[in-house]
């Protein structure tokens, strides 16, 4: 360790305050970064660890502190001047324009000129250099795609190319991988090494410790705004990390609770959306959590945004309890008994400028109004219930959810879906960003829906979760299913064959 | 490096007073008052309950408009329309009126302000017309057929049992005041009460989240647009009293003061926050001014000047609010 210490940092943080209405997010945490190394900032959500990197990247200013580059005090007012100083940030709430190209957002704000004709675009260059950077991330993006088209994955991979194309000394990822499977993940830690190479440090927040373990070399954790401790990661496990973020011994990671089958609840019969989902048929019985694994762009938000209602099926047929039912809009869905938890959880799941009561409380109107008027009481204590059961992070209901950290805007998505009156759950990608301690949580919430008969489909890219949790386990890839495993049978490695390159399965219904 | 434990739930410290007054919440007050302060100091007639119930009634038909205002604005729309439904309102409530009698009028004016209203919410859910289109639409062809229905001439002649609404008082209080109070009650209650209020900020906020939480859109902007037309029908019923005829021209630019009362009253005009509160407030400023500066003999188109000026600030105060935090 000592032989560590003599490394000089080069970038520090020394004594940051930060205090929000209602909120000190950050009190006097000191931070330090040496070149080359990855830095991984741990904490449960609302820890203050995207507050602390956005004062790094002129988001927020510090309240008090102070911040130090190669030994000089330097003020970092705006985003403009972070990026001076060669710090760029990939933020955890993404900062793309949904209706400009991907090349000119990677280039956002520093269009290449034409060569001697300065204020004219070279759009050929530009198009070209986004192009080369999104083949050396291994992306399938044409850089003249709209952003808006594309999913939360590959908005994510923009993201990446943005930052890495500023050529900077210091790149901020904050939840890179939350929208990101597996294979994309080892793409970014590929990159990720090339940087380290070059000298280029990195500071990564993550809540998925296992890949922290594999990436980082030292940690700083947080803790209710305060800091911890810094470690180095090589000595330290899991389990110590773990304790150090909540303060107590976490026992089981994944509390799955065996429930007996029961009758069929859901049956899709060959569904079919053109270019997106192929014959599609499988079966959901109540009390069970059925998985669904694969690559980002397998096409599983979109087979859950298909059974929802949201988007237009081409053919096939959904059956509920037996009966075919026709669904062409969420409403028609929830009428019979179905939840969706959207993965985009600023586009489709939140009201940002509402309360957290009001978000939570939005599907479940029915449940404290009368002749149209709301009893208001009870709208807080059912919204109270959910707040202090999953520990959503909040100085009071009545904060606009806009304010909430990312993780904890999460949790806001997941109480409002898990209190929905409704038999069958579609969870895509539910406990993105949301910390560990919370994270088991959400899976005794999800074993209480089982266990009250619902049945619940869980899609993520979290495979320690899928295994963790599912009964059975779907695969899709490009939009087929490749693969369905009982929960005895199913191995990383047989999920990740079949994610890869796993031939079609059409036998997908159990009796 | 050694981890250094803190006690498990270290409280944290709470905010000093003096950074965080909640200006959002007294600011606008403030001002009205300070409005006052300054009118008084120069023209003491200002402070007169005469002067005052005057300017309660002055404001009373821009208060009742701007109520359904509120609610088109929360729902991430705008209803432009509502000048021109006072014509069609007025119009059609003064010819009914000759030939039914007051009742009917009255009723008459009300349900010609819900039709078009309904008009609007249809168009704008369903057939999907951007409301400032649809509602712009409504604007030049309710003025149309006003002008149309009257021959562009004002209709008079109506019972004179029909003054009380607009010029009479309930224990000193005038009628229109009085209304408008009602009116503005009820869509603060709607609004911060019904699970339709509700769904109305949802709408405004996240029309998409919204709608996959199972929120009817289309029928919350219908209904939305169809209280907005209630309202301008009221306002209509009550401007005609006061003027005791059916007027073809009233109410030009009225959509437009409705807007700036809701959106000086601090709601966003793009939707999902604010409140009925918060446009009484902005009514009460704009008829303050508007009174006051009459008092101290500013000309009628300086007072433009001051209100767009007024409107820029209100946003620009509100804006740097919201950029602290
Ligand atoms: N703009 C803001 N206004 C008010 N409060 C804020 C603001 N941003 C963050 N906070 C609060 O500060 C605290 C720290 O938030 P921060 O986003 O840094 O958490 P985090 O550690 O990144 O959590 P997560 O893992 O959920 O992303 C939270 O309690 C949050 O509610
Ligand atoms: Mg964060």
């Amino acid at each position: 360790m000592n032989g560590e210490e003599a490394i000089k940092p080069f970038l520090e943080m020394r004594g940051i305050v930060k205090q929000f209405p209602g909120v000190l997010a950050l009190n006097r945490v000191d931070f330090d970064l040496r070149p080359g190394e990855v830095h991984v900032l741990l904490g449960e959500n609302g820890a203050g660890k995207s507050t602390l990197i956005k004062i790094l990247s002129g988001v927020h200013t510090a309240d008090e502190g102070e911040i130090l580059l190669d030994g000089r005090p330097v003020h970092i007012r705006t985003p403009h001047d972070a990026k001076a100083l060669g710090i760029s940030t990939i933020f955890q709430e993404f900062t793309l324009v949904p209706d400009m190209s991907v090349a000119e957002n990677i280039f956002l704000g520093r269009f290449p000129s034409l060569p001697g004709a300065a204020g004219f675009v070279d759009w050929k260059r530009m198009r070209e250099e986004s192009a080369a950077l999104l083949r050396s991330l291994n992306v399938e993006v044409d850089p003249r795609t709209p952003v808006r088209q594309l999913g939360v994955a590959k908005q994510q991979m923009v993201e990446i190319a943005k930052a890495l194309s500023m050529q900077a000394r210091i790149i901020v990822m904050d939840e890179p991988t939350a929208a990101l499977a597996s294979a994309e993940i080892e793409q970014l830690f590929r990159t990720i090494r090339e940087l380290k190479a070059r000298g280029v440090a990195v500071i990564y927040i993550s809540h998925r410790l296992e890949e922290v373990r594999h990436i980082g070399d030292r940690a700083t954790v947080l803790r209710d705004g305060e800091k911890i401790g810094t470690v180095p990661l090589a000595t330290t496990s899991i389990d110590e990390l773990i304790r150090m973020m909540v303060g107590r011994e976490l026992k089981e990671k994944f509390p799955k609770v065996e429930v007996p089958r029961g009758e069929e609840i859901l049956r899709v019969e060959h569904l079919s959306r053109p270019g997106v989902l192929h014959d599609i048929s499988f079966n959901l019985f109540r009390g069970e959590i059925l998985g669904i694994a694969g690559l980002v762009g397998a096409g599983r938000t979109e087979l859950a945004r298909a059974i929802f209602g949201a988007d237009p099926i081409s053919e096939g047929r959904v059956l509920v309890k037996g009966q075919p039912v026709q669904i062409t809009s969420p409403r028609d869905a929830i009428r019979h008994g179905l939840a969706l938890l959207p993965e985009d959880r600023k586009r489709h799941g939140l009201v940002l400028g509402m309360t957290v009561a009001g978000n939570i409380t939005i599907t479940m109107l029915d449940q404290f109004t009368r002749a149209g008027v709301m009893d208001l009481r009870k709208e807080r204590s059912l919204a109270q219930q959910f707040v202090e059961r999953i520990r959503i992070a909040t100085p009071s209901l009545d904060r606009e959810v806009r304010y909430l950290s990312g993780g904890n805007q999460q949790k806001v998505v997941v109480a409002k879906w898990v209190g929905a009156q409704a038999d069958i759950f579609l969870f895509d990608e539910p406990t993105r960003g949301i910390d560990v301690g919370a994270k088991v949580e959400v899976y005794h919430l999800m074993n209480e829906l089982v266990q009250k008969g619902a049945g619940v489909i869980m899609i993520s890219s979290e495979l320690p979760e899928i295994l963790g949790m599912s009964d059975r386990i779907l695969v899709m890839r490009a939009g087929r299913i490749c693969g369905m495993f009982h929960r005895s049978e199913a191995t990383p490695e047989r999920i990740l064959d079949a994610a890869i390159s796993g031939e079609p399965v059409y036998a997908c219904m159990e009796a | 490096m050694a981890t250094v434990e803190t006690e498990s739930k270290k409280e944290r410290r709470t905010l000093s007073l003096t950074r965080w007054v909640p200006w959002g919440r007294i600011g606008l007050p403030l001002v009205i008052v300070l409005m006052g302060v300054f009118f008084g100091a120069i023209n003491p007639n200002f402070w007169t309950m005469t002067n005052l119930t005057n300017v309660a009634r002055q404001v009373s038909i821009l208060a009742l408009i701007s109520v359904g205002e509120t609610f088109a604005i929360l729902s991430a729309g705008i209803d432009l329309s509502v000048g021109s439904l006072l014509a069609i309102v007025s119009v059609i409530c003064a010819q009914t009126m000759l030939e039914y009698g007051v009742a009917a009028g009255i009723l008459a004016g009300i349900l010609i302000g819900a039709v078009c209203g309904l008009i609007n919410g249809l168009l704008i859910a369903k057939a999907r017309i951007p409301p400032f289109i649809a509602t712009l639409a409504m604007l030049v062809g309710a003025r149309g057929a006003a002008l149309t229905l009257s021959g562009g001439l004002p209709i008079a002649g109506l019972p004179k049992s029909f003054l009380t609404i607009g010029a009479g008082y309930i224990l000193g209080i005038p009628i229109p005041a009085i209304i408008a109070a009602i009116v503005m009650l009820i869509g603060y209650f709607i609004l911060s009460r019904t699970s339709f209020g509700r769904s109305v900020y949802a709408v405004g906020g996240n029309e998409e989240a919204a709608m996959l939480s199972g929120i009817n859109v289309a029928r919350v902007k219908i209904l939305v647009y169809l209280l907005s037309g209630i309202c301008a029908g009221i306002a209509g019923v009550v401007l005609t009293s006061r003027v005791i005829s059916g007027q073809p021209t009233l109410g030009e630019v009225q959509e437009l003061y409705a807007i700036a009362a809701v959106v000086i009253g601090g709601s966003k005009i793009s939707g999902g926050y604010g409140g009925v509160g918060k446009t009484v407030l902005g009514v009460l400023v704009l008829g303050l001014l508007n009174n006051g500066l009459n008092l101290i003999r500013v000309s009628s188109y300086v007072q433009l000047i001051v209100i767009g000026v007024i409107i820029v600030l209100a946003v620009y105060v509100d804006l740097l609010r919201s950029r602290r935090s």
